[in-house]
């Protein structure tokens, strides 16, 4: 029998989620009565129809014809690469600052804690704004481009490189190097298996390092007859063909990487000097290098204080990458919260797919981050 | 746990307060104030001067209903707003009227649940590009990468444009129009595409502004109009009229400076215009010298208009589309009787 006690308890919380949940239930009943008294459409009717706009930078095909739905997708993939590309930019970088931090050499110790002391402590929209005009401002007009054997060229109008002709050729190399992550992965957990049972690593253990690389070669010569190569040439104002980086994407994901590194350098000191002293001196009486000492023995203990933080890190940098409207990249924000926005002016329904989209991304980012957790906690045992 | 239950009544005695009234002139007087929604910054338009204090013709319309509807053109609150969030700020009652710039577009008017009072300004949109180009025809403009600002109908006008002219372009669109001209200053597009009036507001911010010139091509229509919300009618006339009191005293050379001598006049426009004669400022629920005192504050259209935008000022904008009907503008105010 339940205790007057609990069962208060229990009836007062569901009190407490009724009322939640009929606050919900009349701001939305309220908007919605509100946007019908004064005639304003809703619904999501006008993702179908077309959205007469064109978007500076797009990974998929977008043309004159497209629809505000696929000006949506156009902003999404936009947002995930240039989270994916800070994501891999900023623990490239933060790693590199940590050990500097960590290490004897008093310069590079310096150099590594101002590093962190001035990048972190710069709100993030400055830098970005110093980032993209500091850009702009050193590079030449189009004119007086810097070329690299006529075939690569940098100018203020971005960097362009020869590229195929055919659209899916982005996606198909995209692809293949993904599929070289994956399959190498799994190669090298395979060649590690092989030498705790032989004792001896096979002779093509380091292989699949090279596998993400390899893949999109390959894929590249075998199609060397069907693609075109388009060489970026210039034609009145501007270059055109090849592949154009836009100096927008360049200073935003510099700039997200930069400051998003020096939080990440901080975490993963704080995670190394977290491991025992002991490890490190039982590691080296061992016998270990000073570098199999880190990787092997106090990196993946370290792991496990710092991916916690590591994530939220991720998930900040990828909910800062919507600072990108400021400088005129197309990512979702600008596409979709911006100029689709103030065509159609259904903000309510614009800003609710945005949020869900937000917080998915992110929520995909943390599932993902705590099954890599739980996968580096089962070494302890 | 006092507190708690204490909140939640609270909560719900202020449910229902959370619906809009309808009645903006009723507000607005009980309020004593005008909230009207202004650019983040266009000179001629809507820009705040050395002393921060507002200027230009939109904030002269803000000025000229607060007076209608207060009797004073200082008691006005304004609001800067950028585009996209402008009309959500209408509609949702943040502000009485918007007086930004707009765009009169059938999508707006129809869709969006506000109202369009009439015309400020017949706009244009245009091409700036920097001398050095050589170019003198937007046709010319093929290849080229144009920065704009976004969440306008300047990005639609810019893809319809090239895409009927067959030429490429590369759009580079900003959110904020300070950062649309520092990106063309520093080279990263050729020209910037924006409302011409904008443009010769943008060219005055330029390190060298005779460098760069407004190309003549008028690429759409852009009638500039103050918006109200739908369904408030009678603060729709108000707005209404009280923009075509501004042009009807151009018409009749009525002035700020003669407004006084005027109300004895015996010409009966003006009569009826002064409130000296019918009874107009009562059927919009306002005191019969509602324009009397709306001139005196503020002026006749012309008067705005040289004042912030005429040859005195650095704009330098030719009357042009803007001159009254009588000669050959589309300024043309419906008849005061």
């Amino acid at each position: 029998m339940l205790k007057t006690r609990q069962l208060r308890a229990y009836l007062l919380q569901a009190l407490c989620l009724g009322l939640v949940l009929a606050g919900l239930g009349f701001i939305a009943s309220n908007t919605i009565e509100n946007l019908n008294a004064r005639g304003i459409t809703s619904g999501f009717g006008f993702l179908s129809r077309p959205a007469g706009f064109d978007i500076a930078f797009s990974l998929i095909p977008y043309g004159a014809g497209s629809t505000f739905f696929q000006a949506f997708l156009v902003g999404l993939t936009n947002t995930l690469f240039v989270a994916a590309l800070g994501v891999i930019g900023a623990s490239v970088i933060g790693l590199v600052v940590a050990f500097m931090r960590l290490g004897s050499n008093p310069l590079f110790r310096w150099l590594g804690g101002a590093y962190v002391e001035t990048l972190r402590n710069i709100p993030l929209l400055l830098q970005l704004f110093l980032w993209y005009f500091a850009v702009l401002r050193n590079l030449p007009g189009p004119r007086a481009s810097i070329a690299v054997g006529e075939m690569v060229f940098l100018n203020i109008r971005g960097l362009y490189l020869p590229f195929p002709d055919q659209k899916p050729a982005l996606l198909g190399l995209l692809g293949v190097t993904i599929l070289g992550l994956i399959v190498g992965h799994f190669w090298r957990a395979a060649a590690v298996k092989a030498r705790l049972a032989k004792g001896r690593f096979p002779w093509w253990h380091l292989l699949p390092y090279f596998l993400p690389l390899a893949l999109p070669i390959l894929l590249a010569l075998g199609f060397a007859g069907r693609w075109t190569i388009s060489v970026p040439r210039l034609e009145g104002f501007n270059f055109v063909g090849g592949l154009q980086l836009i100096p927008e994407l360049v200073a935003i994901v510099v700039a997200l990487s930069l400051y998003t590194a020096a939080f990440i350098a901080e975490i993963v000191r704080a995670g190394i000097l977290s491991v025992a002293k002991g490890q490190r001196e039982a590691a080296l009486a061992l016998g270990l290098s000073p570098f199999d000492t880190m990787r092997l023995v106090i990196f993946p203990q370290a792991l496990r204080v710092i991916i916690p933080p590591l994530t939220s890190q991720y998930l900040n940098l990828t909910k800062n990458s919507s600072l990108a409207a400021a400088i005129a990249f197309p990512d979702l924000v600008l596409i979709f919260a911006g100029t689709a926005l103030n065509i159609t002016g259904q903000a309510v329904e614009i800003m609710a797919l945005t949020m869900v989209v937000y917080l998915v991304i992110s929520l995909m980012i943390s599932a993902f981050m705590h099954s890599y957790q739980r996968r580096v906690l089962r070494y302890e045992h | 746990m006092k507190t708690f239950w204490l909140g939640i009544s609270l909560y719900l005695t202020l449910l229902p307060l959370t619906k809009l009234q309808a009645d903006t002139l009723d507000e607005v007087k009980k309020r004593g104030f005008l909230k009207c929604g202004v650019s983040q910054g266009l000179a001629g338009f809507s820009a705040p001067d050395k002393a921060g204090q507002w200027q230009g013709i939109d904030v002269d319309l803000c000025r000229a209903v607060a007076a209608a509807a207060l009797g004073d053109a200082t008691k006005v609150k304004y609001r800067p707003l950028s585009a996209k969030e402008r009309l959500t700020a209408l509609q949702s009652g943040e502000i009485d009227l918007l007086s930004r710039n707009t765009t009169w577009t059938f999508q707006r008017d129809a869709q969006l649940g506000v109202d369009f009072a009439g015309v400020m300004y017949y706009d244009g949109q245009g091409f700036m590009v920097p001398k050095k180009l050589g170019v003198k025809s937007a046709k010319e403009l093929s290849g080229a990468s144009v920065c704009v600002q976004l969440g306008t109908t300047t990005e639609l006008n810019l893809a319809d444009f090239f895409r009927a002219a067959k030429l490429q372009y590369k759009l580079v669109a900003f959110e904020k129009n300070d950062e649309v001209v520092a990106a063309y200053d520093a080279g990263r597009c050729d020209a910037i595409s924006a409302d011409r009036s904008g443009l010769f507001a943008d060219r005055t911010k330029l390190k060298k502004p005779e460098d760069n010139e407004v190309l003549p091509d008028i690429i759409s229509k852009e009638p500039l109009g103050p918006v109200v919300r739908h369904g408030d009618n009678k603060w729709g006339d108000i707005v209404r009229w009280t923009l075509y009191a501004l042009i009807e005293a151009e018409e009749l050379q009525v002035t700020a400076a003669n407004v006084d001598q005027m109300m004895k006049d015996s010409n009966p426009s003006v009569r009826r215009l002064l409130g000296t004669e019918g009874e107009l400022g009562k059927s919009l629920g306002l005191p019969n010298d509602w324009a009397a005192r709306t001139i005196k504050q503020v002026g006749n259209y012309q008067e705005i208009f040289d004042r912030h935008l005429g040859q005195a000022t650095p704009l330098k904008i030719e009357r042009g589309q803007n001159a009254l009907w009588k000669q050959g503008g589309l300024h043309y105010p419906m008849p005061f009787r």
